[in-house]
């Protein structure tokens, strides 16, 4: 139970989060309402989706410096992880959308375009690791591709909808950000320990997947990695 | 005239009682009666199951990895 810390910190967090973020106070907001609260889901899904990315681009880094085949492990794993995070953050922000917006997908949206791109990137990364049958042809080609992959993805989620001129996203398109003037106090003492949970949550995911492609790997090959 | 005062003051009395319905509508009743409870029970339960389940998981891989070492 040495290193387990960590992850009960996760479970706790979470669980705090679920249960905080219904009970706790919020402010009272038109338009937004009860719905305030998907700030508690929605957003820290994201955050570790791009943490998972970032994850997957460093190790891609790591990989293409001496092709050490566990680091493409890693990184492709994280990079299926963080395509698992971005599902329920973009399922999230739609039913949120439905009742704020009024439709379920904005299209005019800069940050939902973002979105869309983003995951078109990652979707051909799958795809070219799916196509790929030889190991290490497969691990160089991705990490190449990894690289440009979450430097367009940065660009298309964090930066293209702060600079377009139309986002319905607090914090984009010269909308103040969600903390100046919607969250609160009490909304803080959740959504912070919310966003470290769920960081946390991919994490754990994502080191249980590596060790069970390394111990696929290590059974498949004679060279073994750990 | 009497008619047409009391016509007014009557309108009147009703744009206050709209104007206070200003305040963005909460789910009070649900918290106030308690349902709300139900909705945390069961997303916590859910997450517990699933929290659980990854806990036994990592567990199991745990000695698949010290069995594939020990050859």
């Amino acid at each position: 139970m040495k290193n387990w810390w960590w992850k009960i910190a996760a479970i706790a967090f979470v669980l705090y989060s679920i249960i905080m973020g219904f009970m706790g106070n919020v402010p009272h907001l038109n338009i937004l309402n009860e719905t305030i609260r998907n700030l508690y889901f929605h957003v820290p899904l994201w955050f570790a989706m791009l943490v998972q990315m970032g994850i997957s681009w460093f190790f891609a880094l790591r990989y293409l410096n001496g092709y050490n085949i566990k680091y493409d492990v890693l990184s492709s794993r994280a990079a299926y992880v963080g395509g698992m995070f971005a599902l329920p953050g973009l399922i999230t922000g739609s039913i949120w959308a439905t009742y704020t917006w009024g439709k379920p997908w904005v299209a005019e949206d800069p940050k939902l375009q973002g979105v869309m791109a983003a995951m078109l990137v990652y979707f051909v990364y799958y795809l070219l690791r799916a196509l790929i049958p030889d190991a290490q042809t497969k691990a160089r080609i991705s990490a190449v591709y990894n690289i440009f992959a979450f430097i367009m993805t940065f660009v298309f989620i964090m930066i293209y909808p702060r600079l377009a001129p139309n986002s319905l996203h607090p914090g984009n398109g010269g909308n103040p950000a969600f903390g100046k003037y919607d969250m609160d106090n009490d909304m803080r003492m959740v959504f912070y320990p919310a966003c470290l949970g769920w960081i946390l949550m991919s994490v754990w995911l994502l080191n249980v997947l590596n060790r069970m492609k390394k111990l696929q790997y290590n059974l498949d090959n004679d060279e073994k990695i750990n | 005239m009497k008619k047409l005062i009391s016509l007014t003051i009557l309108l009147l009395l009703t744009a206050t009682t709209f104007a206070q319905n200003n305040e963005p509508q909460m789910a009070d009743t649900m918290r106030s009666d308690g349902k709300i409870y139900v909705v945390v029970l069961v997303l916590s339960v859910v997450f517990a199951c699933l929290a659980t389940y990854l806990i036994i998981i990592d567990r199991k891989l745990k000695k698949l990895e010290d069995n594939s070492t020990k050859k």
